[in-house]
């Protein structure tokens, strides 16, 4: 593999409290390749929106990173000062939120939002910025695209807002673009469109996508590689294909069955008893062992790393055993593919 | 002209707890009298439920879908009583909601019916103790004797949902979302009901959570024959929970059919454009059918069938005539060009 755009290595974040400080992210490593889309999923409270914050430096304080380092293509970024960040930020990893309406300013024309966005980051004249914002608001799918430069966000529909922010987030060209669930405010119908634009213009601009989101069939559709995340650690890492058809970690083979389908039904789906731990009662070894149908001795005092795993990184010490994960995963499929007809 | 929705039996030839015949709510959303006289304005409307007629028999989870504003909440909100219908009736084991005078079988008819909502940290008082929530419907109907009978009975509904029967003395922001979600099922189970009222209550749930009061409400059917009316805009939530499916788009309901059928043969345009965008975990790899447009805005909707802008069977007929509900093969379907056999 050539350099990787993005390297994110053992970061930690951490909230600094009253009663200690809290680890939100303890231990996150993945590599993200020119082009490719990551796809981030987890419950809330895994840390995959605090990942891509880390990742653009847009930590709310008290938050900060406490340790590791992410580098963008060879260069390092979690370090340098908050005026070089300002460059690199929308210059170079842009950001679509989730709530559309939240993020565009009500009171400037869509148009002016996005000649300003491209003039802060490119050396171009007004008038070039101009174009370039028609025909950036054109690539989105927005239908006559030069007189609505001159509405305002609440003129669009939620659908087309999101467009704007996407065109937002591409006007300067970006190399990374970090999409934390922006599909989530909208209805499925319109989710799909959406989907198509960020996956089309990102490929055409060769730029790489972090997509985070907790809706694993949009990751399955859209998705590269996958990260699935559990408690500030990334529990499984890998090609899309495997990590949804044959999961190794028993959190994604319980999440995988808890998911209803649309094309098979199932009498029961598979439940993972309680819930994810608060992050100030993260169980000692494996976050997820206490709600693990596999957990041994290892698991409660011994924290696991990620292990290659057949094209995944998979952190689970069934790994170690070999066959026993085999099973699991087989077990977990099994269940699965018994309801379908 | 064929049968209408409401002549056509559920499939289980149970009788039908629920009959909802040309059920329609109008709001009021024109401007003050000042500014209409000054600007020169008219009063606008919004047909937020428009006609919509269905049965649902006893032990069966009848579903409703659709997008945002197609009036799928505003039905659950009419049918539990909370919002009266500007036309239309609704029957639940034939006593007619609306007519005042029966204020005693109406009374009786409450405890019968419980609703769970879609929010678990807005529906739960976070000053009450889990305790005096879950015992507030057993005090209202007095359906418990004395103190004793009653804790014991709140300490039998909080084991019924999986929780310890000593979270009663707790407080609901000492719970996750999904146990909360637990606690209103509790609630509203105390009173007994035979017809909950479901209204999206698994959508502000995590995916593992959302299967576990899936499941949860899955076995409280089963033990207690409970009759579902689940609203939701997950498709697949509702395949897996659903008997029969009715799809809402803009107030109307444009198709309804057994759950089996409805997944295997959808037959309105709308339907089929919704499983088609719908991302699948099945679908990796795969590259979607593209879907067009948005839900028109409910105030000023397009004549003739309002989804006529996004279909693409779409003919003169359609843009200015309202098609009819016309039994389908084994759907009900509200479409010109399934009539016309052009689908």
């Amino acid at each position: 593999m050539s350099v990787p755009l993005l390297s994110v290595r053992d970061l930690h974040v951490e909230f600094p409290t009253r009663r200690g400080r809290l680890k939100a992210i303890d231990g996150v490593s993945f590599d993200l390749a020119p082009g490719e889309v990551l796809g981030m999923v987890g419950e809330s409270g895994a840390g995959k929106s605090l990942t891509g914050a880390a990742v653009i430096g847009l930590l709310e304080p008290p938050g900060r990173i406490a340790d590791g380092e992410i580098w963008l293509k060879g260069e390092r970024i979690d370090n340098v000062s908050r005026k070089a960040m300002r460059q690199i930020r929308g210059r170079r990893i842009g950001m679509v939120f989730q709530d559309p309406l939240t993020s565009l300013n009500p009171l400037f024309t869509v148009g002016d939002q996005i000649v300003e966005t491209i003039m802060t980051h490119l050396p171009v004249s007004a008038r070039e910025a101009r174009d370039r914002a028609v025909s950036l608001l054109e690539a989105v799918g927005i239908p006559a695209a030069s007189k609505r430069l001159t509405a305002y966000p609440h003129q669009f529909s939620g659908g087309m807002r999101q467009r704007v922010v996407i065109a937002l987030a591409l006007c300067a060209e970006p190399e990374l673009v970090i999409a934390d669930e922006p599909t989530t405010a909208l209805d499925v119908s319109v989710q799909a469109q959406i989907i198509d634009v960020l996956k089309e213009l990102c490929s055409a601009r060769g730029a790489s996508v972090i997509l985070i989101t907790h809706d694993m069939g949009v990751i399955a559709e859209t998705a590269d590689r996958v990260a699935v995340m559990y408690s500030g650690r990334i529990a499984e890492i890998g090609p899309v294909a495997q990590v949804v058809k044959a999961p190794h970690h028993p959190y994604t083979v319980g999440l995988m069955g808890s998911i209803p389908s649309l094309t098979g039904s199932v009498d029961r789906l598979v439940q993972i008893p309680g819930s994810m731990p608060r992050l100030d009662a993260i169980p000692p070894g494996c976050a997820f062992n206490p709600r693990c149908p596999h957990a041994f001795e290892r698991c409660r005092v011994e924290r696991p790393e990620p292990m290659e795993m057949e094209g995944s990184r998979v952190a689970c010490w069934l790994h170690e055993a070999g066959d026993e994960a085999q099973t699991v995963a087989e077990q977990g499929l099994a269940g699965r593919a018994g309801g379908e007809r | 002209m064929s049968k209408t929705i409401a002549q056509i039996r559920p499939a289980e030839t149970g009788k039908a707890v629920v009959e909802v015949e040309g059920l329609s709510r109008t709001f009021d959303v024109s401007r003050p009298w000042l500014n209409r006289v000054l600007e020169r304005d008219t009063r606008h409307f919004l047909r937020a439920v428009q006609d919509v007629s269905f049965e649902i028999a006893r032990g069966e989870t009848f579903a409703l879908v659709g997008e945002s504003g197609s009036g799928k909440s505003t039905v659950a909100k009419m049918v539990v009583g909370l919002l009266p219908p500007s036309r239309g009736a609704i029957r639940i084991d034939g006593l007619d909601m609306q007519s005042a005078q029966q204020a005693h079988a109406m009374r009786s008819l409450r405890r019968r019916i419980q609703m769970i909502f879609q929010d678990p940290f807005a529906s739960l008082n976070p000053r009450w103790r889990v305790g005096r929530i879950i015992a507030e419907p057993i005090r209202a109907f007095s359906l418990e004797p004395d103190g004793k009978a009653l804790e014991r009975r709140v300490g039998e509904l909080l084991s019924l949902v999986g929780l310890d029967p000593r979270d009663a003395k707790k407080y609901p922001h000492e719970f996750s979302g999904g146990q909360r979600q637990r606690i209103c099922i509790a609630r509203a189970l105390a009173s007994k009901p035979e017809f909950l009222v479901c209204d999206e209550p698994t959508s502000a749930l995590d995916v593992s959570v959302q299967a576990q009061i899936l499941n949860l409400m899955r076995d409280l059917q089963d033990e207690f024959a409970l009759t579902y009316l689940f609203i939701s805009h997950d498709l697949a939530v509702v395949r897996h929970m659903a008997t029969r499916i009715g799809v809402m788009y803009l107030g109307r309901l444009v198709e309804v059919a057994d759950a089996e059928a409805l997944f295997r043969t959808p037959r309105h345009p709308y339907t089929r454009m919704l499983l088609d965008a719908v991302p699948d975990l099945a679908m990796t790899g795969t590259s979607r059918k593209q879907v067009e447009g948005e839900i028109p805005n409910p105030i000023s909707p397009p004549p003739g069938c309002a989804f006529h802008p996004r279909c693409p069977l779409a003919n003169d007929r359609c843009r200015s005539e309202q098609p009819q509900a016309l039994a389908a093969g084994d759907a009900v379907v509200r479409c010109h060009a399934v009539e016309e056999g052009r689908g």
